[in-house]
């Protein structure tokens, strides 16, 4: 792993399945401590290309590479030690502790015979705190709230303690008050533990707020790639999305009017 | 959000949530007192029976046959006869049998991510009454070492069914957990008419096949027992092995993959051993219903689902139950084991169930 290396790049690739492509040309070099969110419409290509980063999809074409390394190169194991993935909500088959589906985030790292030791039971608390979910260790997890079941998502990622998270949609089931606290962590997670993040998301406020960097995808290609205000632009709005932007509420698309949080 | 929901069993639940603490944090002393229960629970089930044989005596046998001491206790030939060639094969065969079911039930639950799974899920125990039958239903009589063809046969039938089950379903373009399920539900269906036609045509030999669908160990002896024994701890060790796998696979197929498990080979492999583990079982014994669908549940339920604990407590659980499952079924006149199963365990499950909270989303 050299240190001089990108977390995150993709040159030329195609991905797709059955090979039939999705996502064609990609081109895409994210370094360590970026904040990058993938945005576009339904069916546009985001959660293909993020299964492509994740090594899930593998490339029709092109060279997608992991801190340097192709990540085809690396084992299941070695790339869960370098990049998290937080899914959309999963369902559990059985009743589960809020600790027990935290301590799975450990399995890369944890001793394949005598299981958790006491430095992955240390850093299994310390991402249930890190996401506010102290109250509720003992608890099942299938009894957690949309909401609570997300941060639970994240803290599993935390507790992987991979320098790469990507997340696939984090905030699509949650109420503001929700969206606002996973966003804030993932900022908190980049700004204060150097932490890379790739968010696929939906809601261009949440977005533009969030995420210094923005990457566009429509119709299987990378569009647009950059800061909100340049990339998100009136004319995209209305070419990417096919909505006319003066009907959204204010943002990089509503011409002078700018006002992003983002830094 | 810190208040436990209100209403009955809340003592319980805290009673529940002790020993679970208890367990999570010895899991190795929780075993070994399961592990100590199955033999207290094996040296009643030597001494009792038609001829009655006193604690005392049973264990003097055992351990003077075991490791040559003399307890002091003396004992006629007969009952040496009885203890060591009919009730310790049988009694071990139980335990056996039941550890196998019960980690081959985990580890289908854990696999397929479905509360539903057992042991004869993926077509298993059709396939292995079809090969029993089959085996009833040939003229020829073999004889290996004391391996008749009805437990070849339904080693086999088990084995090839999963196997068959897992190739079609590879075949189809969808491979999802749902796909493998619905092929073995296809597979087991197919077999079953076959079962249904030999039995048709069995005549007089109908009673051999019947015994073997209801399950049994009248017929236990050391070679077989060996066999099974072998099979049934190398298999559950390498399921143990693999723990990691499982508990991956709590998340999801995709998720267990970006925790860094191989999912095709862990899922392959794990199918293969859980296989073998009830192939064993299942030729030694006749299909044996009710311990691989429970006992996974019931410790799930005290220890959570973590596989690394789960496995060797169902081990000892199932084995418990078997032992003095066949233990009510000899008293009670030889009646079939797996009546005593459901007829206990049945009610102590649906009462369990009704106290889980949460409960289960079936």
């Amino acid at each position: 792993m050299s240190t001089g290396a990108l977390a995150i790049e993709l040159r030329r690739v195609t991905l797709g399945y059955d090979r039939r492509p999705i996502l064609r040309d990609a081109d895409l070099a994210i370094a360590h401590g970026e904040r990058v969110a993938i945005v576009g419409p339904n069916g546009a290509g985001k959660s293909t290309l993020l299964r492509g980063i994740a090594g899930v999809a593998p490339p029709l074409a092109g060279d997608v590479r992991i801190q340097g390394r192709p990540v085809a190169e690396l084992s299941r194991e070695a790339l869960a030690r370098r990049l998290a993935v937080v899914p959309q909500l999963v369902t559990l088959p059985f009743s589960a502790r809020v600790e027990e589906v935290v301590a799975l985030g450990r399995l890369p790292h944890e001793d394949p015979l005598r299981g958790l030791r006491a430095a992955d039971r240390a850093a299994v608390a310390a991402a249930i705190d890190r996401v506010g979910l102290g109250r509720l260790i003992g608890r099942d997890a299938r009894e957690l709230s949309l909401g609570e079941r997300q941060l639970l998502l994240v803290a599993v990622a935390i507790a992987q303690a991979a320098p790469i998270v990507l997340l696939d949609e984090p905030t699509v089931h949650l109420d503001i008050r929700h969206q606002v606290e996973v966003m804030d962590l993932l900022r908190d997670l980049n700004e204060r533990d150097g932490a890379t993040i790739v968010a696929v998301l939906h809601d261009l406020h949440l977005a533009v707020r969030t995420f210094p960097r923005i990457v566009v995808v429509d119709g299987g290609r990378m569009v647009a790639d950059g800061p909100p205000a340049t990339v998100l632009s009136a004319e995209r709005i209305q070419d990417v999305f096919g909505v006319d932007p003066s009907n959204l509420p204010v943002g990089p698309w509503s011409g002078g009017r700018v006002s992003s949080e983002a830094r | 959000m810190t208040s436990v929901p209100a209403g009955l069993g809340i003592g319980a639940a805290r009673q529940r949530a002790r020993v679970r603490e208890v367990v999570r944090h010895h899991p190795i002393a929780a075993f070994a007192v399961a592990l100590a229960t199955v033999v207290v629970l094996s040296i009643v089930g030597i001494g009792l029976g038609i001829v009655a044989i006193s604690p005392a005596e049973t264990l003097a046998i055992v351990v003077h046959r075991l490791i040559g001491l003399d307890l002091g206790v003396s004992w006629t030939r007969a009952t040496e006869a009885i203890v060591w060639e009919l009730r310790v094969p049988r009694v071990l065969t139980a335990a056996t049998v039941g550890a196998g079911l019960a980690v081959a039930g985990a580890t289908f639950q854990g696999l397929l991510r479905n509360p539903l799974a057992d042991p004869y899920v993926l077509g298993t125990a059709s396939g292995a009454a079809l090969g029993a039958a089959i085996a009833v239903l040939l003229p020829v009589r073999i004889l290996f070492v004391e391996f008749g063809l009805i437990h070849a046969l339904a080693f086999i039938g088990a084995l090839g069914s999963i196997a068959v089950v897992y190739r079609l379903s590879r075949l189809s373009a969808w491979s999802g957990l749902t796909n493998l399920v619905l092929t073995g539900y296809a597979v087991g269906a197919l077999l079953s008419a076959g079962l249904a036609m030999a039995m048709y045509l069995s005549g007089s030999s109908l009673r051999q096949i019947f015994a073997f669908l209801l399950g049994g160990f009248e017929t236990a002896s050391w070679t077989r027992l060996w066999l099974a024994a072998l099979l049934v701890t190398a298999g559950s060790a390498a399921i143990l092995v693999r723990a990691r796998a499982l508990n991956g696979l709590l998340l999801g197929e995709e998720a267990a993959g970006h925790l860094g498990i191989d999912v095709r080979r862990e899922r392959a492999i794990l199918l293969g051993l859980a296989s073998l583990v009830t192939a064993a079982a299942v030729a030694v014994s006749g299909l044996i219903g009710f311990v691989g669908l429970v006992v996974p549940h019931v410790v799930r339920l005290v220890v959570g689902p973590n596989a690394r604990v789960l496995i060797p407590l169902a081990a000892a659980g199932g084995a418990g139950l078997l032992v003095a499952a066949d233990l009510g079924a000899r008293l009670l006149g030889d009646i079939p084991v797996g009546v005593v199963t459901a007829l206990v365990g049945a009610p102590f499950f649906v009462a369990l169930l009704r106290r889980a909270r949460g409960g289960y989303e079936l």
